[in-house]
């Protein structure tokens, strides 16, 4: 995608195979992610964007192939530490129902034994714009849709780490919020400026947010590309009919 | 409630040093057995002899259990039930013949002594209406043999199983009732007489054979051995307390029959408290000064339930005490153990359910069963009786200790692991959290069930409000059954309401 030596790669996975019984998630997948770029993996679902996703905090081991994680290889590293380093937001927030916001934003700071952990994940809930004496106290049950969202992406944020993994983050809301939920965080990620993989099945959300977007089939990656290539210039039959499908035509044009 | 204190006292009856512990006196659950009992406790305390009371302890095996291990030091018994029950030997010939033969064996064999006959005779007897014996000319049981295909039997449980009850009589006879079913001593004498059966099993001594004008039925063959009562004295006390072995031998050959049927009359018909039986018995045979000051002596036959429930009071809080600190502690253990089993299953995976299904098994056992294994190892009193109601209180807890921790929130749970949380934390602070309710109510479906099997401890000797209820059973007194029943019932509900409220103050993200 980008020619190595210029940037740093931040994640890069290599030849991944992954099988679940009869089913063949990753069929020799490499993937290279540059630092500070966002890269939105697109497909069906089985398409294996999600076990890719997983891949890279070793919620999933592949059966073959390496990944490596700002040059290490993950294989090698415990699983647990790896993960408190890297930022998680699945599609539902999965928050803990049983600790109040801050509680919960706190979650990955307290796991790595910061002292600053209260500090740290009040101004990350005012960086998602939730002002911490209002919702610090709150349960997670008294907060909307999107505002449970915004909690989740804080506590992904909350230890600054330099590379997050979302798992369809705005998949579950109504479409004002998942517009206003999608600008904001444009705007995060463009301040912060950390390495991002978004799974996504909305070819929309990857044009807006994404500097790359990969598209999977079937557990191989069709087609990997800036937003814009991809729309001007599909390279198999089948993104050319997902993007005739999403009608992203005219945004193309737009853009 | 301290718990230390109490287990102290606990462990403290039920196995108390053998010197200057006093005599333990028990009984069957019916009433003969109960006022045999009292009437020996009272002789005992006549001639100086501090006396332990245990009434109405199980059945035949948890009291010949309890004197064989030395838990209780005599219980009247009767010749036949040793031969056959006990021993497992075949009916054979005289009384006098079975009272040798048992003498022998049980001195023999457990080093039990019976002590000299008390005079009557109490055998089965196979009773019918005076209206059936009339109609289908039902004088024997040979008679009863031709006419049993067309008559329902309710007999007892325990005479249905027991090789001298209906198997034997069954196969000597020829019997073949329409139908037999198990009916509880309380209610089998009304059963008869409201024409719900036609034949049942009684005591030949029974009160209440003569106040519903029955038949019984001559045993023409002799298939039922002689059934001669007497003292069943342990061991212990036959050897160390010559003084206690002499008072209750007063009473050898003083009881006849007829008297006997008199003054269990007395007790399950004419509801005259036992003790005061016991006393009037012991008086008129000359065995008690009659000057002698009786404390609770009035016949409560005359007063209301709410009168009678009343009167009782301080009786009733004493076992409602008993029984609320026997369900606290068990309660206590059981969670102590079965909350960390839940959560070890959990992390076990696959066995858990092999594990729970083995845990279930015990809530199936008979509770009678279950306390008749453990005397040889714990006795009777308090603490079998906790042992029991810990191993019933497991499986609740332990089973939605499990559930609740496996399927708690996944989602919450997945994203706890995604963002590094290891295993044990996301046990300990995510899905046991998550689980609490679940559990709690596992919590509150042990002490409920736990309330009411703890009446099961009368059964040992480790009171409660099971004591009134057993009682009232053997005794046919409903007055006495509702004293123990009405606050086992409150009790329950107000266990299950203070849980309630442990519940609402534990439950997460309230």
């Amino acid at each position: 995608m980008t020619s190595p030596g210029l940037k740093q790669t931040a994640l890069d996975a290599a030849h991944l195979t992954k099988r679940f019984g009869p089913l063949l998630a990753l069929d020799d997948v490499s993937l290279s992610v540059p630092v500070g770029a966002c890269v939105a993996l697109v497909g069906e679902s089985g398409s294996g964007k999600t076990t890719l996703l997983r891949c890279f905090n070793r919620l999933v081991d592949p059966d073959a192939g390496t990944v490596r994680v700002d040059g290490v290889d993950v294989a090698t590293t415990d699983p647990v530490l790896l993960r408190r380093r890297i930022g998680y937001v699945p599609q539902d927030g999965g928050l803990l129902p049983h600790w109040r916001v801050l509680r919960n934003v706190e979650l990955v700071l307290r796991l790595n034994a910061d002292t600053r952990a209260t500090e740290r994940a009040s101004s990350a809930l005012s960086l998602v714009g939730l002002d911490p004496s209002t919702f610090g106290e709150r349960w997670p049950r008294e907060l909307s849709g999107g505002q449970r969202q915004r909690v989740a992406i804080a506590r992904a944020l909350a230890a600054e780490p330099s590379v997050v993994l979302l798992d369809e983050p705005f998949g579950a809301l109504d479409a004002i919020t998942r517009s206003e939920l999608q600008e904001s965080f444009a705007a995060w990620r463009a301040r912060l400026g950390m390495t991002c993989v978004l799974v996504t099945h909305d070819l929309h959300e990857a044009l807006l947010l994404a500097t790359h977007i990969a598209v999977l089939r079937r557990g191989r990656i069709e087609q990997i590309a800036a937003p814009s290539t991809l729309v001007a210039e599909p390279v198999t039959e089948y993104v050319r009919t997902l993007l005739q499908r999403a009608r992203v035509a005219q945004f193309a044009g737009v853009a | 409630m301290n718990v230390l204190l109490f287990l102290a006292l606990a462990t403290q009856t039920s196995m108390s040093p053998a010197e200057a512990r006093p005599v333990i006196v028990a009984s069957k659950p019916f009433g003969e057995s109960y006022l045999l009992a009292e009437m020996f406790s009272q002789l005992l305390e006549a001639r100086g002899v501090r006396v332990d009371r245990r009434p109405g302890l199980g059945a035949t095996e948890i009291a010949f259990g309890a004197l064989r291990a030395g838990a209780i030091d005599v219980y009247p018994e009767y010749t036949g039930t040793g031969l056959l029950a006990i021993l497992g030997e075949q009916p054979l010939g005289s009384s006098g013949e079975v009272f040798q033969r048992v003498s022998r064996e049980f001195r023999g064999r457990y080093g039990v002594r019976w002590l000299a006959p008390l005079g009557f005779q109490n055998s089965y007897a196979i009773a019918v209406r005076r209206a059936t014996a009339d109609s289908l000319h039902l004088s024997t049981l040979s008679d009863l043999a031709v006419a049993s295909r067309t008559l329902r039997a309710g007999l007892t449980p325990d005479f249905i199983g027991r090789a001298d009850g209906l198997p034997g009589l069954q196969r000597s006879y020829g019997l073949r009732f329409r139908d037999v079913r198990a009916l509880g001593p309380a209610v089998k004498y009304q059963a008869l007489a409201a024409g719900q059966v036609d034949v049942i099993d009684g005591y030949s001594t029974d009160g209440l054979i003569a106040r519903y004008d029955l038949v019984v039925l001559s045993d023409d063959r002799h298939f039922f051995p002689p059934y001669e009562a007497a003292a069943l004295v342990s061991a212990r006390l036959a050897t160390s307390d010559p003084r206690a072995i002499a008072a209750l031998g007063e009473l050898s050959g003083r009881l006849d029959e007829r008297q006997m049927r008199a003054l269990n009359q007395r007790v399950e018909v004419e509801r005259t408290p036992v003790p005061v039986v016991a006393q009037d018995a012991l008086s008129s045979l000359g065995l008690l000064s009659t000057t002698s000051t009786s404390s609770v002596r009035t016949s409560a036959n005359d007063r209301s339930l709410v009168g009678y429930l009343s009167g009782q009071r301080a009786v009733i809080a004493r076992l409602t005490g008993r029984h609320l600190e026997l369900v606290a502690v068990s309660l206590i253990v059981a969670v102590l153990l079965a909350v960390p089993i839940g959560l070890a299953l959990e992390r076990a995976g696959g066995q858990a359910e092999g594990v729970i299904r083995a845990v279930g098994v015990l809530q199936t056992l008979p509770g009678i069963a279950l306390l008749a294994f453990m005397i040889p190892l714990l006795g009777i009193g308090v603490i079998p009786a906790l042992v029991a109601l810990v191993l019933y209180s497991l499986y609740p807890i332990v089973r939605n200790t499990y559930t609740g921790v496996r399927d708690a929130d996944p989602a919450a749970v997945s994203a706890a692991h995604a963002l590094g949380m290891t295993d044990r934390q996301i046990l300990r602070d995510v899905r046991l959290p998550l689980a609490t309710p679940i559990i709690m109510a596992g919590i509150r479906t042990a002490a409920v069930i736990d309330v009411g099997t703890a009446t099961l401890a009368a059964f040992i000797g480790a009171g409660g409000l099971g004591e009134p209820i057993v009682a009232g059973l053997a005794l046919s007194d409903t007055r006495m059954i509702l004293s123990g029943a009405i606050p086992a019932a409150l009790l329950a509900i107000g266990v299950d309401a203070g849980l309630a409220l442990v519940e609402r103050l534990t439950r997460p993200g309230r």
